[in-house]
């Protein structure tokens, strides 16, 4: 994957398999102290300390009883290798934090890519999750909670053309008037 | 259609949607659902969503659900697109990049047609 959302659209396809009803996504561009950061929080099944150990690495274990993807260890490798971090915090029953950061000039850093698109298909396909996103950088911020939207909607999907069209707009506009260069 | 910038003026676009939708009833429920396992996304299924979003977006389809789904378990054939037209089985599709999506869309979605050419036979 060469682009860091469709590593956090990853994450987030694993938290809504994991059955969560909400989720939160964050990303933080720091221009002043050169990082950037993202996090995934999900109350969903979570995991025990076995199963995460293996999402990180999936070849310390030769037992295949669950299948886990590549996603997670190559965005770990990423991160460490341009001066950055990976953490991994779950609790069955509780949930999950997936957390990353980067050095954000450093050369080998992905590229952001496409992040409004990543927000709106994820909230638009998975209507039974309540969604919060929270986009900062460094002192500004654009906030988008789907739970007022959906009520106002009560009765009118997601997927509707004039709803899709609003919501394009909506996070778009939002995340494009505090987005730095690259 | 005139654009619509905060939350307040959703109250509008919920009477307009709901106007339009009274027309639907007969062609019965729509969904398409988009694989978004890892295999997925890294084949580019982020772009086929988009595409089929932009889609009913431009040609004003109101009785379409979209949906994701984990792995579907074909990933040689990712990114993979399933329609499902009302009680009749699913029809899945594989390789399907945002030109094949607006295809499967207008021919299958639309048209009632299934697409042969992207369609894996005997899913």
């Amino acid at each position: 994957m060469r682009e860091l959302t469709l590593h956090l659209l990853d994450i987030a396809a694993n938290s809504v398999s994991a059955l969560s009803q909400n989720i939160h996504i964050e990303v933080v561009e720091d221009t002043i102290n050169d990082r950037l950061f993202m996090s995934v929080k999900d109350d969903g099944k979570g995991m025990d300390a076995e199963m995460v150990k293996k999402v990180i690495d999936p070849f310390v274990t030769s037992r295949t009883t669950r299948k886990v993807g590549l996603g997670i260890p190559l965005l770990k490798a990423a991160a460490e290798s341009c001066n950055g971090w990976f953490k991994i915090e779950s609790e069955p029953g509780k949930g999950t934090l997936v957390e990353v950061e980067f050095q954000r000039s450093h050369i080998d850093r992905m590229p952001l890519g496409d992040l409004p698109s990543t927000i709106l298909t994820m909230i638009i396909a998975t209507p039974e999750v309540h969604w919060t996103f929270r986009y900062r950088v460094n002192q500004e911020e654009f906030f988008f909670d789907d739970e007022p939207v959906k009520q106002e909607l009560e009765g009118v999907p997601l997927s509707d053309p004039m709803v899709i069209s609003f919501l394009r707009d909506y996070i778009t506009e939002g995340i494009q008037s505090i987005q730095p260069p690259e | 259609m005139e654009k619509i910038k905060s939350l307040e003026d959703l109250k509008k676009l919920r009477a307009e949607a709901l106007e339009k939708r009274t027309a639907k009833v007969i062609s019965g429920q729509k969904e398409v659902i988009v694989g978004m396992g890892t295999v997925g996304i890294a084949a580019g299924a982020r772009e086929t969503l988009k595409a089929i979003l932009d889609y009913i977006e431009s040609e004003g389809l109101t009785d379409i659900v979209v949906r994701q789904t984990g792995n579907i378990g074909l990933d040689s054939f990712e990114p993979i697109v399933q329609v499902v037209i009302g009680d009749q089985a699913k029809v899945t599709y594989g390789r399907v990049t945002p030109d094949a999506a607006r295809k499967i869309m207008k021919e299958h979605v639309v048209g009632g047609n299934v697409v042969k050419e992207y369609h894996i036979e005997g899913k």
